[in-house]
């Protein structure tokens, strides 16, 4: 049981990386980004296709990869994002639902729909003794990457000056901008670090899940659960909801294996009868 | 909004009528019985995100569960076909209580959201129901026939099928046009102004959501039957989100513009299928990208507005200011309820 409860919190780690860039990105700009998962996908692909066309290796992939697809998100930020923002965001929602059928689209064209292999690294191919019980070095490090990750956003958001331009961004945008801070400026460089985080995690996903143009899409829908249940505006809520959400499905999945896949839906409803705005959201509407 | 002048409303009225009628000899008839459904699902998702302000990314949970309720009645009872599809809409708006209940109490992009994340548990719970839905091969051969009348010919089905698409139109616009949906309307515009006014608003969104899904319900099971089976497809999110292209595409709010969103993407649909194009994908993400950005009126929103000069009371549903057509929501986004 301890071991399902570790499978658990290694699940949640890829929840709580990709809930984390969509908060940030939600927050910033006001955006829900349905193309995070196809950029999860495309990092899982990124890392494949550094091994098998160039030859290079997990480590080095680790790196680019966010780091191009973070770029490519800057980019989609400055041409098209930015220009439906003014407007509801749903006009943002429809478009990041094409853009990420036209990836998925591409990527199956070139690949087909059946998984491509990618071997875990060899520094981490053997297991660790965990005290109770022995577990696959490379899950270990996956759910380590994901808690420094999502605990080096959260010293920057609440320690930094950059953190705190950020959160007040988020909560009050007209006010911030009154202050004389400029907004703007600070759009486009997170939602290319939100996109960075979802190529993160895609890369961490290439070893021990199949790489497959569809492993996005079902993902996300998923996601957007976890972060509605954590509250979408908090981004506290969203990684501790990510993290929870992995925990709770995969003990479900233990004794309830029948509702392994609908359980964190049904969890969704019971949050959203209870606290509409999500367990960590705020009740209250700006003015 | 519908109807340009009074005198041309008969007209196109009628224009519509004959299409409905002629269509089965100008395409190939599976295609007109899918342009049929998928245009009644059109103007049902329209009552919602147009009329209501309502944008549901999860229509595809109503369409096939009244799909797979259809089959299972039709199969199992032998009852005649439109019997089966009134079920399957019954059991789409027996759905859409819980589901709405839950999902009115969020605004703007959280009840997109939350709608689809809804629709994706349907969907698992129809992949894993295996021995009652077959799971991945879907129910297959449903009978298509009426007091013994063999309908297998998809020509003579559309026929047969027409009434129930017209009746569901026919709802639709009295809906639209009845003081029900005025208080949608103002809704839509001003939720707080309509709750001051004593409207009970989540209990019309929730009223709203159900006639939708009912009547998403009716083409569902309809496009079902006609096509005697049932598959996956029908609940996936690609569902959901190719309805709302098309009424995007026609134009939201315009109600008969998505009719036209619906035509032109089952017939590119079936061009694109039947001329061995892989990535279907592909062109309907690059559609829904150029909509958005540059085409926001959509089809007959545009042509609307190039027949009529902005003036007067014919645009009174448009709140003011919004000269582009864009539907003015002023939730704001930091906060969900």
């Amino acid at each position: 049981m301890l071991q399902q409860a570790f499978n658990g919190l290694v699940g949640g780690a890829f929840y709580a990386l990709l809930a984390l860039g969509l908060a940030v990105i939600f927050g910033m700009l006001g955006v829900v980004n349905f193309a995070h998962g196809a950029f999860y996908m495309l990092g899982a692909f990124g890392s494949y296709i550094l091994l098998d066309h160039f030859g290079v290796g997990f480590w080095a992939a680790l790196v680019t990869v966010p780091l191009v697809l973070g770029l490519a998100g800057a980019l989609l930020e400055r041409l098209f994002v930015r220009r439906l923002a003014p407007l509801d965001p749903l006009y943002n929602f429809l478009f990041t639902f094409g853009l990420a059928l036209i990836l998925q689209d591409l990527v199956k064209r070139e690949y087909g729909v059946q998984s491509q292999p990618y071997p875990r690294p060899e520094a981490l191919a053997g297991t660790v003794d965990l005290g109770l019980f022995t577990y696959p070095a490379y899950q270990v490090f996956v759910l380590a990457v994901s808690l420094v990750v999502c605990g080096a956003v959260w010293v920057v958001l609440t320690r930094t000056r950059v953190g705190m331009i950020v959160r007040a961004a988020t909560e009050r945008p007209e006010l911030t901008r009154a202050l004389g801070i400029d907004v703007g400026r600070w759009v486009t460089p997170v939602f290319g670090f939100g996109i960075a985080l979802a190529g993160l995690a895609g890369v961490l996903a290439a070893p021990m899940r199949a790489v497959n143009p569809l492993m996005g899409a079902d993902l996300i829908i998923t996601v957007f659960a976890v972060v509605v249940i954590g509250g979408l505006g908090s981004i506290f809520g969203s990684v501790a909801a990510g993290f929870a959400i992995g925990l709770v499905s995969a003990l479900g999945n233990l004794y309830v294996p029948a509702l392994s896949q609908t359980l964190v839906f049904i969890l969704m409803a019971a949050v959203l009868l209870w606290r509409p705005a999500g367990l960590f959201g705020r009740e209250e509407s700006p003015s | 909004m519908i109807a340009s002048r009074p005198a041309a409303r008969p007209l196109l009225l009628a224009t519509g009528l004959l299409l409905a009628l002629a269509l089965p000899w100008m395409v190939y008839p599976p295609v007109a019985l899918d342009i049929a459904c998928w245009a009644l699902f059109a103007a049902a998702l329209d009552l919602l995100l147009g009329f209501t302000g309502l944008l549901s990314f999860g229509h595809a949970a109503f369409w096939g569960t009244s799909a797979y309720v259809a089959g299972l009645i039709a199969l199992r009872s032998g009852l005649p076909f439109p019997v089966a599809v009134l079920g399957g809409a019954a059991s789409a708006a027996l759905l859409a209580l819980p589901i709405g209940y839950l999902s009115v109490r969020l605004r703007g992009i959280y009840f997109a959201m939350v709608t689809l994340a809804f629709a994706q548990m349907v969907y698992f719970v129809v992949n894993q129901w295996r021995g009652l839905t077959g799971g991945e091969n879907g129910l297959q051969g449903v009978p298509r026939e009426l007091f013994g009348l063999d309908l297998s010919d998809s020509f003579l089905f559309y026929y047969a099928g027409l009434p129930l698409v017209l009746l569901g139109f026919l709802a639709v616009w009295r809906i639209v046009r009845s003081p029900f949906g005025r208080v949608l309307a103002s809704i839509r515009d001003n939720p707080a102004r309509a709750q001051a006014l004593g409207y009970p608003v989540d209990r019309y969104r929730l009223l709203a959501f159900v006639l939708s899904a009912a009547l998403s319900g009716l083409a569902g099971g309809l496009f079902a039957v006609g096509h005697g089976f049932a598959s996956l497809e029908n609940v996936y999110w690609t569902t959901s989100g190719q309805v709302v292209m098309m009424v995007v595409l026609g134009g939201i709010g315009t109600l008969w513009g998505g009719v036209l969103g619906a035509a032109l993407v089952v017939l590119l649909n079936d061009y694109l299928v039947t001329s061995g194009f892989e990535g279907i994908g592909i062109v309907t993400g690059a559609i829904f990208v150029i909509i958005v950005l540059v085409f926001r009126r959509g089809v007959w929103g545009t042509a609307r507005d190039l027949v009529r000069p902005r003036s007067g009371g014919g645009r009174r549903d448009r709140p003011p200011g919004e000269a582009d057509g864009t539907p003015a929501r002023p939730q704001g986004v930091g906060s969900p309820v």
